[in-house]
Protein backbone atom coordinates (compact mmCIF):
# COMPACT_ATOMS: atom_id res chain seq x y z
CA UNK A 1 0.00 0.00 0.00
CA UNK A 2 1.13 3.67 -0.88
CA UNK A 3 0.95 6.05 1.38
CA UNK A 4 -0.74 8.87 0.48
CA UNK A 5 1.47 11.96 -1.29
CA UNK A 6 4.65 9.84 -1.54
CA UNK A 7 6.49 10.24 -4.64
CA UNK A 8 6.83 7.00 -6.30
CA UNK A 9 10.26 5.59 -5.28
CA UNK A 10 12.53 5.71 -8.28
CA UNK A 11 14.23 3.04 -7.72
CA UNK A 12 13.27 -0.26 -6.34
CA UNK A 13 13.84 0.11 -2.24
CA UNK A 14 16.50 -2.36 -1.78
CA UNK A 15 19.18 -2.44 1.49
CA UNK A 16 21.19 0.81 -0.31
CA UNK A 17 18.83 2.33 -1.80
CA UNK A 18 16.93 2.48 1.55
CA UNK A 19 18.86 5.38 3.45
CA UNK A 20 18.47 7.66 0.62
CA UNK A 21 14.72 6.88 0.01
CA UNK A 22 13.94 7.40 3.60
CA UNK A 23 15.83 10.94 3.35
CA UNK A 24 13.87 11.61 0.29
CA UNK A 25 10.33 10.65 1.75
CA UNK A 26 11.59 12.68 4.68
CA UNK A 27 12.49 16.11 2.92
CA UNK A 28 9.97 15.66 0.90
CA UNK A 29 7.17 18.55 1.87
CA UNK A 30 4.11 17.29 -0.12
CA UNK A 31 2.73 14.60 2.20
CA UNK A 32 -0.64 14.29 3.22
CA UNK A 33 -1.52 13.34 6.67
CA UNK A 34 -4.52 10.35 6.93
CA UNK A 35 -7.23 12.28 8.58
CA UNK A 36 -10.02 10.11 10.52
CA UNK A 37 -12.31 12.89 10.58
CA UNK A 38 -12.65 15.62 7.93
CA UNK A 39 -12.70 19.29 8.59
CA UNK A 40 -15.89 20.55 10.63
CA UNK A 41 -17.20 22.77 8.58
CA UNK A 42 -20.24 25.28 9.28
CA UNK A 43 -23.41 24.23 11.38
CA UNK A 44 -26.41 23.74 8.74
CA UNK A 45 -29.67 25.76 9.69
CA UNK A 46 -31.22 22.59 10.09
CA UNK A 47 -30.56 18.60 10.62
CA UNK A 48 -33.09 15.27 10.75
CA UNK A 49 -31.46 14.72 14.52
CA UNK A 50 -29.26 16.67 17.08
CA UNK A 51 -27.07 15.08 19.31
CA UNK A 52 -26.12 16.88 22.34
CA UNK A 53 -23.09 14.91 23.57
CA UNK A 54 -19.84 13.74 21.70
CA UNK A 55 -19.44 10.96 24.01
CA UNK A 56 -19.33 7.59 23.54
CA UNK A 57 -22.56 7.13 23.91
CA UNK A 58 -24.09 10.27 21.53
CA UNK A 59 -21.23 9.02 19.14
CA UNK A 60 -23.02 5.37 19.00
CA UNK A 61 -25.93 6.71 18.78
CA UNK A 62 -24.96 8.73 15.26
CA UNK A 63 -23.22 5.70 14.40
CA UNK A 64 -26.28 3.20 14.35
CA UNK A 65 -28.81 5.87 13.20
CA UNK A 66 -26.51 6.17 10.20
CA UNK A 67 -25.22 2.64 9.49
CA UNK A 68 -28.52 0.61 10.63
CA UNK A 69 -31.58 2.79 10.26
CA UNK A 70 -29.98 5.35 6.98
CA UNK A 71 -30.70 8.62 9.03
CA UNK A 72 -27.41 10.57 7.48
CA UNK A 73 -28.29 13.70 8.20
CA UNK A 74 -27.30 14.17 11.80
CA UNK A 75 -25.20 16.11 13.81
CA UNK A 76 -23.05 15.78 16.82
CA UNK A 77 -22.18 18.63 19.33
CA UNK A 78 -19.98 18.38 21.79
CA UNK A 79 -18.63 21.79 24.01
CA UNK A 80 -15.31 20.57 24.69
CA UNK A 81 -13.52 17.53 22.36
CA UNK A 82 -14.08 14.15 20.87
CA UNK A 83 -14.68 11.86 23.95
CA UNK A 84 -13.14 14.44 26.64
CA UNK A 85 -16.30 13.43 28.97
CA UNK A 86 -16.24 10.23 30.99
CA UNK A 87 -15.65 8.26 27.58
CA UNK A 88 -12.12 9.05 28.19
CA UNK A 89 -12.34 8.97 31.93
CA UNK A 90 -13.48 5.78 32.65
CA UNK A 91 -11.66 2.71 34.03
CA UNK A 92 -13.15 0.95 31.11
CA UNK A 93 -14.75 -2.25 33.15
CA UNK A 94 -16.66 -3.96 30.71
CA UNK A 95 -19.40 -6.58 32.34
CA UNK A 96 -22.58 -7.93 32.77
CA UNK A 97 -22.81 -9.50 35.69
CA UNK A 98 -26.12 -7.45 37.14
CA UNK A 99 -28.61 -8.86 38.98
CA UNK A 100 -32.01 -7.88 37.33
CA UNK A 101 -32.80 -9.95 34.40
CA UNK A 102 -33.44 -7.48 32.91
CA UNK A 103 -30.07 -5.42 33.34
CA UNK A 104 -28.12 -8.60 32.08
CA UNK A 105 -30.15 -8.95 29.51
CA UNK A 106 -28.87 -5.77 28.25
CA UNK A 107 -25.43 -5.48 29.73
CA UNK A 108 -24.62 -9.03 28.21
CA UNK A 109 -25.62 -7.46 24.57
CA UNK A 110 -23.39 -4.92 25.60
CA UNK A 111 -20.06 -7.61 25.64
CA UNK A 112 -21.58 -9.25 22.89
CA UNK A 113 -21.39 -5.94 20.91
CA UNK A 114 -17.61 -5.53 22.47
CA UNK A 115 -15.95 -8.55 21.66
CA UNK A 116 -16.83 -7.91 17.73
CA UNK A 117 -16.26 -3.93 17.91
CA UNK A 118 -13.32 -4.16 16.49
CA UNK A 119 -13.76 -6.33 13.68
CA UNK A 120 -17.43 -4.25 13.31
CA UNK A 121 -15.98 -0.91 13.04
CA UNK A 122 -12.42 -2.25 11.38
CA UNK A 123 -10.90 -0.37 14.71
CA UNK A 124 -8.53 -1.89 17.11
CA UNK A 125 -10.23 -0.82 20.72
CA UNK A 126 -7.97 -3.46 22.47
CA UNK A 127 -10.70 -5.38 24.08
CA UNK A 128 -9.11 -7.80 26.34
CA UNK A 129 -11.87 -10.18 28.02
CA UNK A 130 -9.98 -11.21 31.14
CA UNK A 131 -12.81 -12.25 33.47
CA UNK A 132 -13.40 -10.07 36.61
CA UNK A 133 -12.92 -11.40 40.13
CA UNK A 134 -15.48 -9.79 42.62
CA UNK A 135 -14.69 -10.13 46.69
CA UNK A 136 -17.09 -11.18 49.05
CA UNK A 137 -15.94 -10.37 52.89
CA UNK A 138 -19.22 -11.23 54.59
CA UNK A 139 -22.19 -13.43 54.27
CA UNK A 140 -24.54 -10.53 52.82
CA UNK A 141 -22.31 -10.23 49.98
CA UNK A 142 -22.06 -14.28 49.74
CA UNK A 143 -25.97 -14.43 49.39
CA UNK A 144 -26.08 -11.71 46.85
CA UNK A 145 -23.17 -13.03 44.47
CA UNK A 146 -25.01 -16.76 44.87
CA UNK A 147 -28.49 -14.87 43.71
CA UNK A 148 -26.33 -12.83 40.99
CA UNK A 149 -24.45 -16.05 39.34
CA UNK A 150 -27.71 -17.59 39.23
CA UNK A 151 -29.58 -15.07 37.51
CA UNK A 152 -26.60 -14.72 35.31
CA UNK A 153 -26.29 -18.09 34.32
CA UNK A 154 -29.79 -19.15 34.06
CA UNK A 155 -29.76 -15.41 31.19
CA UNK A 156 -26.46 -16.91 29.60
CA UNK A 157 -23.94 -15.06 30.99
CA UNK A 158 -20.67 -16.89 32.54
CA UNK A 159 -20.73 -15.81 36.25
CA UNK A 160 -20.16 -18.50 39.45
CA UNK A 161 -19.26 -18.98 43.02
CA UNK A 162 -15.62 -19.54 43.45
CA UNK A 163 -14.46 -19.94 47.12
CA UNK A 164 -11.17 -19.12 49.05
CA UNK A 165 -8.93 -21.83 47.25
CA UNK A 166 -10.36 -21.00 43.66
CA UNK A 167 -9.85 -17.48 44.23
CA UNK A 168 -6.12 -18.50 44.79
CA UNK A 169 -5.59 -19.97 41.76
CA UNK A 170 -7.33 -17.20 40.34
CA UNK A 171 -5.40 -14.27 41.33
CA UNK A 172 -2.12 -16.22 43.05
CA UNK A 173 -0.61 -12.58 44.65
CA UNK A 174 -4.20 -11.40 46.61
CA UNK A 175 -3.69 -11.06 49.79
CA UNK A 176 -5.86 -13.88 51.66
CA UNK A 177 -4.70 -13.13 55.09
CA UNK A 178 -7.05 -13.76 58.01
CA UNK A 179 -5.74 -10.74 59.91
CA UNK A 180 -6.59 -7.84 57.90
CA UNK A 181 -9.97 -5.71 58.35
CA UNK A 182 -11.79 -7.37 55.68
CA UNK A 183 -10.79 -11.04 55.48
CA UNK A 184 -11.72 -11.99 52.03
CA UNK A 185 -14.90 -15.01 52.23
CA UNK A 186 -15.68 -16.17 48.54
CA UNK A 187 -16.07 -14.40 45.16
CA UNK A 188 -17.42 -13.96 41.85
CA UNK A 189 -15.87 -14.79 38.87
CA UNK A 190 -17.48 -13.24 35.81
CA UNK A 191 -15.52 -15.02 32.92
CA UNK A 192 -16.71 -12.38 30.30
CA UNK A 193 -15.85 -9.47 32.06
CA UNK A 194 -12.93 -7.43 30.23
CA UNK A 195 -11.69 -3.81 29.34
CA UNK A 196 -11.20 -1.89 26.19
CA UNK A 197 -9.42 1.41 25.18
CA UNK A 198 -11.95 3.74 25.77
CA UNK A 199 -11.30 6.89 23.88
CA UNK A 200 -10.89 4.69 21.01
CA UNK A 201 -14.45 3.66 21.35
CA UNK A 202 -15.44 7.47 20.26
CA UNK A 203 -12.70 7.59 17.80
CA UNK A 204 -13.66 4.67 15.80
CA UNK A 205 -17.67 5.68 16.13
CA UNK A 206 -16.83 9.24 15.19
CA UNK A 207 -14.52 7.92 12.51
CA UNK A 208 -16.77 5.84 10.88
CA UNK A 209 -20.45 8.15 11.34
CA UNK A 210 -18.52 10.63 9.64
CA UNK A 211 -17.35 8.31 6.84
CA UNK A 212 -21.31 8.15 6.12
CA UNK A 213 -21.99 11.97 6.51
CA UNK A 214 -22.50 12.29 10.63
CA UNK A 215 -21.24 15.90 11.38
CA UNK A 216 -19.87 15.88 14.70
CA UNK A 217 -19.14 19.78 16.04
CA UNK A 218 -16.49 19.97 18.59
CA UNK A 219 -16.58 23.22 20.56
CA UNK A 220 -19.99 23.99 20.26
CA UNK A 221 -22.15 24.08 23.48
CA UNK A 222 -25.77 23.61 23.25
CA UNK A 223 -27.09 26.93 25.32
CA UNK A 224 -31.12 26.06 24.62
CA UNK A 225 -34.17 23.69 23.63
CA UNK A 226 -36.19 24.92 21.25
CA UNK A 227 -39.86 24.27 21.99
CA UNK A 228 -42.99 24.34 19.98
CA UNK A 229 -46.63 22.79 21.64
CA UNK A 230 -44.65 19.93 23.80
CA UNK A 231 -42.25 19.12 21.17
CA UNK A 232 -38.89 19.88 20.78
CA UNK A 233 -37.83 21.81 17.42
CA UNK A 234 -34.25 22.56 17.61
CA UNK A 235 -31.22 23.49 19.61
CA UNK A 236 -29.54 26.80 20.60
CA UNK A 237 -25.70 26.57 20.50
CA UNK A 238 -22.90 28.92 21.39
CA UNK A 239 -22.64 28.90 16.81
CA UNK A 240 -25.83 29.94 16.42
CA UNK A 241 -29.58 27.80 16.45
CA UNK A 242 -30.05 25.16 14.46
CA UNK A 243 -33.52 23.29 13.69
CA UNK A 244 -33.86 19.50 13.73
CA UNK A 245 -36.53 16.98 14.06
CA UNK A 246 -34.81 14.84 16.62
CA UNK A 247 -32.83 15.69 19.92
CA UNK A 248 -31.14 13.27 21.67
CA UNK A 249 -28.96 14.24 25.21
CA UNK A 250 -26.09 12.02 26.07
CA UNK A 251 -24.24 14.25 28.56
CA UNK A 252 -23.52 12.47 31.51
CA UNK A 253 -23.08 14.84 34.14
CA UNK A 254 -24.76 17.56 32.65
CA UNK A 255 -27.96 15.59 32.12
CA UNK A 256 -30.02 17.76 34.58
CA UNK A 257 -28.67 20.70 33.01
CA UNK A 258 -29.58 19.72 29.67
CA UNK A 259 -33.31 18.96 31.22
CA UNK A 260 -33.80 22.14 33.15
CA UNK A 261 -33.09 23.76 29.47
CA UNK A 262 -35.58 21.33 27.56
CA UNK A 263 -37.90 22.33 30.22
CA UNK A 264 -38.40 19.54 32.97
CA UNK A 265 -35.92 17.76 36.27
CA UNK A 266 -34.85 14.42 36.64
CA UNK A 267 -34.06 11.83 39.20
CA UNK A 268 -30.51 12.23 39.03
CA UNK A 269 -27.81 14.10 41.05
CA UNK A 270 -24.03 14.41 39.95
CA UNK A 271 -21.26 13.50 41.57
CA UNK A 272 -17.47 13.59 41.01
CA UNK A 273 -15.72 10.35 40.60
CA UNK A 274 -12.09 9.59 40.67
CA UNK A 275 -9.71 7.15 39.53
CA UNK A 276 -5.77 7.27 39.47
CA UNK A 277 -2.94 4.87 37.68
CA UNK A 278 0.21 4.10 39.05
CA UNK A 279 3.51 3.51 37.29
CA UNK A 280 3.99 0.42 34.99
CA UNK A 281 4.66 -2.70 36.47
CA UNK A 282 5.84 -6.02 35.25
CA UNK A 283 2.85 -7.95 33.88
CA UNK A 284 1.46 -9.71 37.62
CA UNK A 285 -2.51 -8.98 37.33
CA UNK A 286 -4.34 -10.73 34.66
CA UNK A 287 -8.28 -10.67 36.15
CA UNK A 288 -9.98 -7.21 37.05
CA UNK A 289 -10.22 -7.23 40.80
CA UNK A 290 -13.30 -5.74 42.78
CA UNK A 291 -14.24 -5.43 46.32
CA UNK A 292 -17.11 -3.35 47.09
CA UNK A 293 -16.33 -3.59 50.87
CA UNK A 294 -13.37 -2.02 50.38
CA UNK A 295 -14.60 0.61 47.85
CA UNK A 296 -11.73 -0.72 45.56
CA UNK A 297 -10.95 -2.27 42.38
CA UNK A 298 -8.05 -2.61 40.17
CA UNK A 299 -6.77 -4.03 36.69
CA UNK A 300 -3.47 -3.85 35.18
CA UNK A 301 -3.37 -2.97 31.34
CA UNK A 302 -1.27 -3.62 28.47
CA UNK A 303 1.25 -1.44 29.40
CA UNK A 304 1.27 -2.48 32.78
CA UNK A 305 0.09 0.46 34.71
CA UNK A 306 -2.30 -0.31 37.30
CA UNK A 307 -5.64 1.21 36.80
CA UNK A 308 -7.65 1.86 40.15
CA UNK A 309 -11.09 3.49 40.77
CA UNK A 310 -13.56 3.01 43.57
CA UNK A 311 -16.41 4.86 44.89
CA UNK A 312 -18.00 8.31 44.38
CA UNK A 313 -17.41 11.49 46.17
CA UNK A 314 -19.58 11.97 49.44
CA UNK A 315 -21.08 14.70 47.91
CA UNK A 316 -22.83 16.35 44.88
CA UNK A 317 -20.81 18.49 42.74
CA UNK A 318 -20.02 19.31 39.35
CA UNK A 319 -16.09 20.80 39.69
CA UNK A 320 -13.73 18.05 38.33
CA UNK A 321 -10.82 18.49 41.49
CA UNK A 322 -9.31 15.72 43.07
CA UNK A 323 -9.50 15.22 46.58
CA UNK A 324 -6.08 13.43 48.90
CA UNK A 325 -8.55 11.80 50.92
CA UNK A 326 -10.14 9.52 48.04
CA UNK A 327 -6.97 8.76 47.00
CA UNK A 328 -5.57 7.74 50.63
CA UNK A 329 -8.60 5.44 50.76
CA UNK A 330 -8.49 3.99 47.30
CA UNK A 331 -4.34 3.60 48.05
CA UNK A 332 -5.43 1.68 51.68
CA UNK A 333 -8.26 -0.10 50.31
CA UNK A 334 -6.08 -1.44 47.40
CA UNK A 335 -2.41 -2.39 49.77
CA UNK A 336 -5.31 -4.44 51.58
CA UNK A 337 -5.37 -6.67 48.82
CA UNK A 338 -2.71 -6.59 46.91
CA UNK A 339 0.03 -5.15 50.26
CA UNK A 340 3.09 -5.80 48.15
CA UNK A 341 2.23 -2.50 45.94
CA UNK A 342 3.45 -0.12 48.95
CA UNK A 343 6.29 1.32 47.16
CA UNK A 344 4.81 1.83 44.07
CA UNK A 345 4.04 5.29 42.59
CA UNK A 346 1.30 6.76 41.42
CA UNK A 347 0.91 8.35 37.87
CA UNK A 348 -1.77 10.55 37.38
CA UNK A 349 -5.46 10.61 38.88
CA UNK A 350 -8.51 12.49 38.04
CA UNK A 351 -12.42 12.69 37.79
CA UNK A 352 -15.77 12.76 35.81
CA UNK A 353 -19.18 14.05 36.91
CA UNK A 354 -21.34 11.42 36.73
CA UNK A 355 -25.15 11.45 36.46
CA UNK A 356 -26.20 8.91 39.59
CA UNK A 357 -29.90 7.86 39.56
CA UNK A 358 -31.97 6.16 42.89
CA UNK A 359 -31.50 2.46 41.67
CA UNK A 360 -28.15 2.33 39.54
CA UNK A 361 -29.63 1.95 35.98
CA UNK A 362 -29.81 4.49 33.46
CA UNK A 363 -32.43 6.37 31.94
CA UNK A 364 -33.44 6.08 28.16
CA UNK A 365 -36.30 6.50 26.03
CA UNK A 366 -39.07 9.19 25.77
CA UNK A 367 -38.97 12.39 27.80
CA UNK A 368 -41.45 14.77 28.60
CA UNK A 369 -40.79 16.64 26.04
CA UNK A 370 -41.98 15.36 22.41
CA UNK A 371 -39.01 14.11 19.98
CA UNK A 372 -36.79 15.02 22.92
CA UNK A 373 -35.09 11.43 23.40
CA UNK A 374 -32.97 10.67 27.43
CA UNK A 375 -29.50 8.61 27.37
CA UNK A 376 -28.85 9.77 30.62
CA UNK A 377 -28.17 8.27 34.21
CA UNK A 378 -24.74 5.97 33.43
CA UNK A 379 -23.42 6.90 36.36
CA UNK A 380 -20.40 5.15 37.48
CA UNK A 381 -21.25 2.78 35.25
CA UNK A 382 -22.05 3.53 31.74
CA UNK A 383 -19.14 3.16 29.78
CA UNK A 384 -19.80 -0.43 29.38
CA UNK A 385 -23.48 -0.13 27.29
CA UNK A 386 -21.66 2.33 24.79
CA UNK A 387 -22.25 0.11 22.02
CA UNK A 388 -25.56 -1.72 23.43
CA UNK A 389 -27.15 1.93 24.04
CA UNK A 390 -26.13 3.41 20.81
CA UNK A 391 -27.91 0.70 18.90
CA UNK A 392 -30.94 0.92 20.85
CA UNK A 393 -30.44 4.79 20.92
CA UNK A 394 -30.64 4.79 17.21
CA UNK A 395 -34.03 2.16 16.87
CA UNK A 396 -35.64 4.96 19.88
CA UNK A 397 -35.05 7.21 17.50
CA UNK A 398 -35.64 6.10 14.34
CA UNK A 399 -39.19 4.06 15.35
CA UNK A 400 -40.00 7.31 17.47
CA UNK A 401 -40.91 4.79 20.19
CA UNK A 402 -38.04 2.73 22.45
CA UNK A 403 -37.68 -0.70 22.13
CA UNK A 404 -38.45 -3.53 24.80
CA UNK A 405 -34.89 -3.83 25.15
CA UNK A 406 -34.87 -0.77 26.82
CA UNK A 407 -38.47 -0.46 28.61
CA UNK A 408 -36.95 -0.81 31.91
CA UNK A 409 -34.80 1.81 31.90
CA UNK A 410 -37.72 4.43 31.07
CA UNK A 411 -37.99 7.50 32.78
CA UNK A 412 -41.40 7.03 34.04
CA UNK A 413 -40.90 3.99 35.82
CA UNK A 414 -39.87 6.35 38.81
CA UNK A 415 -43.42 7.54 38.88
CA UNK A 416 -44.77 3.86 39.18
CA UNK A 417 -42.16 2.88 41.55
CA UNK A 418 -41.18 0.26 39.54
CA UNK A 419 -36.95 0.85 39.89
CA UNK A 420 -34.65 -1.86 38.59
CA UNK A 421 -32.51 -1.71 41.71
CA UNK A 422 -28.84 -2.56 40.63
CA UNK A 423 -26.97 -0.64 43.63
CA UNK A 424 -25.68 -3.86 45.28
CA UNK A 425 -24.37 -4.88 41.84
CA UNK A 426 -22.37 -1.47 40.99
CA UNK A 427 -21.33 0.17 43.95
CA UNK A 428 -16.98 -0.69 43.70
CA UNK A 429 -17.13 -2.61 40.38
CA UNK A 430 -18.31 -0.05 37.76
CA UNK B 1 -9.06 17.75 54.37
CA UNK B 2 -11.75 20.33 53.02
CA UNK B 3 -13.13 22.39 56.24
CA UNK B 4 -17.07 22.41 57.44
CA UNK B 5 -17.72 25.59 59.94
CA UNK B 6 -20.17 23.57 61.61
CA UNK B 7 -22.72 25.55 63.95
CA UNK B 8 -22.23 23.43 66.70
CA UNK B 9 -18.69 22.24 66.67
CA UNK B 10 -17.23 24.68 64.70
CA UNK B 11 -14.70 23.98 62.02
CA UNK B 12 -14.32 20.42 61.44
CA UNK B 13 -12.99 17.83 58.76
CA UNK B 14 -15.32 17.29 56.20
CA UNK B 15 -15.11 13.26 56.46
CA UNK B 16 -17.07 13.71 60.22
CA UNK B 17 -20.02 15.15 58.13
CA UNK B 18 -22.57 13.71 56.04
CA UNK B 19 -24.90 15.67 52.81
CA UNK B 20 -28.82 14.85 52.73
CA UNK B 21 -29.35 16.66 50.02
CA UNK B 22 -31.47 20.09 49.34
CA UNK B 23 -33.79 21.63 51.56
CA UNK B 24 -37.15 21.00 50.26
CA UNK B 25 -40.60 21.07 51.28
CA UNK B 26 -42.39 17.74 51.83
CA UNK B 27 -45.68 17.47 50.26
CA UNK B 28 -48.39 16.67 52.62
CA UNK B 29 -48.22 12.86 52.66
CA UNK B 30 -52.13 12.16 53.34
CA UNK B 31 -53.48 14.51 50.50
CA UNK B 32 -49.92 14.28 47.52
CA UNK B 33 -50.85 12.15 44.50
CA UNK B 34 -48.77 9.31 43.50
CA UNK B 35 -47.24 11.71 41.14
CA UNK B 36 -46.10 14.21 43.44
CA UNK B 37 -45.06 11.81 45.94
CA UNK B 38 -42.57 10.06 43.39
CA UNK B 39 -41.34 13.09 42.28
CA UNK B 40 -40.32 13.82 46.25
CA UNK B 41 -38.73 10.67 46.76
CA UNK B 42 -36.47 10.54 43.50
CA UNK B 43 -36.44 13.89 41.64
CA UNK B 44 -33.49 16.66 42.40
CA UNK B 45 -32.99 19.85 40.73
CA UNK B 46 -29.39 18.80 41.02
CA UNK B 47 -28.12 22.85 40.93
CA UNK B 48 -24.71 24.18 39.05
CA UNK B 49 -24.84 26.72 41.27
CA UNK B 50 -25.61 27.54 44.84
CA UNK B 51 -27.86 24.96 46.93
CA UNK B 52 -29.00 24.82 50.56
CA UNK B 53 -28.92 21.45 51.93
CA UNK B 54 -29.11 19.89 54.91
CA UNK B 55 -25.85 18.08 56.54
CA UNK B 56 -25.24 16.23 59.57
CA UNK B 57 -22.34 16.27 61.91
CA UNK B 58 -22.22 12.80 62.49
CA UNK B 59 -19.94 12.10 65.56
CA UNK B 60 -22.65 14.72 67.23
CA UNK B 61 -25.81 14.11 65.32
CA UNK B 62 -26.27 17.43 64.67
CA UNK B 63 -28.17 18.51 61.87
CA UNK B 64 -27.97 22.03 60.28
CA UNK B 65 -28.26 23.78 56.83
CA UNK B 66 -25.56 24.63 54.77
CA UNK B 67 -25.57 26.98 51.81
CA UNK B 68 -22.69 25.48 49.38
CA UNK B 69 -21.52 26.40 45.19
CA UNK B 70 -21.88 22.98 43.58
CA UNK B 71 -19.95 24.40 40.84
CA UNK B 72 -16.68 26.00 42.63
CA UNK B 73 -17.26 22.85 45.98
CA UNK B 74 -16.86 26.83 48.19
CA UNK B 75 -18.97 26.16 51.33
CA UNK B 76 -20.34 29.44 51.50
CA UNK B 77 -22.63 29.39 55.12
CA UNK B 78 -23.64 27.01 57.83
CA UNK B 79 -26.40 27.93 60.33
CA UNK B 80 -28.94 26.07 62.52
CA UNK B 81 -32.09 25.04 60.98
CA UNK B 82 -33.95 26.91 63.10
CA UNK B 83 -33.35 30.25 60.69
CA UNK B 84 -35.31 28.37 58.55
CA UNK B 85 -37.79 26.50 60.47
CA UNK B 86 -39.49 28.22 62.94
CA UNK B 87 -42.17 25.99 63.61
CA UNK B 88 -42.04 22.12 64.88
CA UNK B 89 -42.32 20.18 61.37
CA UNK B 90 -44.53 17.58 61.60
CA UNK B 91 -44.06 14.13 59.95
CA UNK B 92 -47.27 12.82 60.75
CA UNK B 93 -50.01 12.93 58.41
CA UNK B 94 -52.43 15.30 59.38
CA UNK B 95 -56.06 13.52 60.88
CA UNK B 96 -58.35 14.29 58.09
CA UNK B 97 -61.08 12.27 59.46
CA UNK B 98 -62.43 14.92 62.11
C1 LIG C 1 -13.56 7.79 37.02
C2 LIG C 1 -14.65 7.08 36.27
C3 LIG C 1 -14.59 5.69 36.17
C4 LIG C 1 -15.58 4.99 35.46
N1 LIG C 1 -15.44 3.65 35.31
C5 LIG C 1 -16.31 2.96 34.52
C6 LIG C 1 -16.07 1.59 34.25
O1 LIG C 1 -15.09 1.01 34.69
N2 LIG C 1 -16.98 0.93 33.47
C7 LIG C 1 -18.08 1.55 32.95
O2 LIG C 1 -18.87 0.89 32.27
N3 LIG C 1 -18.32 2.88 33.19
C8 LIG C 1 -17.46 3.60 33.95
N4 LIG C 1 -17.66 4.94 34.19
C9 LIG C 1 -18.86 5.60 33.64
C10 LIG C 1 -18.70 5.93 32.15
O3 LIG C 1 -17.48 6.61 31.94
C11 LIG C 1 -19.84 6.82 31.65
O4 LIG C 1 -21.09 6.33 32.08
C12 LIG C 1 -19.86 6.88 30.14
O5 LIG C 1 -18.58 7.09 29.61
C13 LIG C 1 -20.79 7.96 29.67
O6 LIG C 1 -20.61 8.18 28.29
P1 LIG C 1 -21.34 9.38 27.58
O7 LIG C 1 -20.96 9.32 26.16
O8 LIG C 1 -22.78 9.33 27.92
O9 LIG C 1 -20.77 10.67 28.33
P2 LIG C 1 -19.42 11.53 28.12
O10 LIG C 1 -18.33 10.73 27.55
O11 LIG C 1 -19.17 12.24 29.40
O12 LIG C 1 -19.86 12.55 27.00
C14 LIG C 1 -20.77 13.59 27.26
C15 LIG C 1 -20.33 14.79 26.47
O13 LIG C 1 -21.34 15.79 26.54
C16 LIG C 1 -20.71 17.03 26.41
N5 LIG C 1 -21.62 18.09 26.88
C17 LIG C 1 -22.05 18.34 28.15
N6 LIG C 1 -22.86 19.41 28.16
C18 LIG C 1 -22.96 19.85 26.88
C19 LIG C 1 -23.65 20.93 26.24
N7 LIG C 1 -24.41 21.79 26.93
N8 LIG C 1 -23.51 21.07 24.88
C20 LIG C 1 -22.73 20.23 24.15
N9 LIG C 1 -22.07 19.20 24.72
C21 LIG C 1 -22.17 19.01 26.05
C22 LIG C 1 -19.43 16.90 27.22
O14 LIG C 1 -18.44 17.80 26.78
C23 LIG C 1 -19.04 15.43 26.97
O15 LIG C 1 -18.03 15.28 26.01
C24 LIG C 1 -16.70 5.69 34.90
C25 LIG C 1 -16.77 7.08 35.03
C26 LIG C 1 -15.76 7.79 35.69
C27 LIG C 1 -15.84 9.28 35.79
Amino acid sequence: MSIAGQPPPTAPLTCEAMPIGLLRYGLWGGRTRRRDLPLPGELKPSYDVVIIGGGGHGLATAYHLAKHWGVRNVCVLDRGYLGGGNTARNTAVIRSNYITPESVRFYKEGVELFTRFSNDLGYNIMYSQRGQLTLAHSDASLRTFRLRAEVNKHLGVRSEMVDRQQIREIVPCLNMADDVRYPILGGLWHRDGGTARHDAVAWAYAARAAEMGVELHQRTEVTGIRRDKGKATGVETTRGAIACGHVVQAVAGMSSRLADMAGFRLPIRSFPLQAMVTQPLKPFLDPLVSSAALHAYVSQTGRGELVIGGGSDPYELYSTRSTLELKESLIAHTLEMFPFLAEVKMLRQWAGITDMTPDYSPIMGESPLKNYWLDAGWGTWGFKATPVSGKYMAETVATERAPAMLRPFRLDRFATYDLANEMGATAASH
Amino acid sequence: MKIMPCPLNGPRNISEFSCFGEVTEMPEPATADDTTWAEHVWYANNMAGVVREWWCHVPTSYWFIAERNTVTDEILRTYPAGEVFKERVEFAPKDTSA
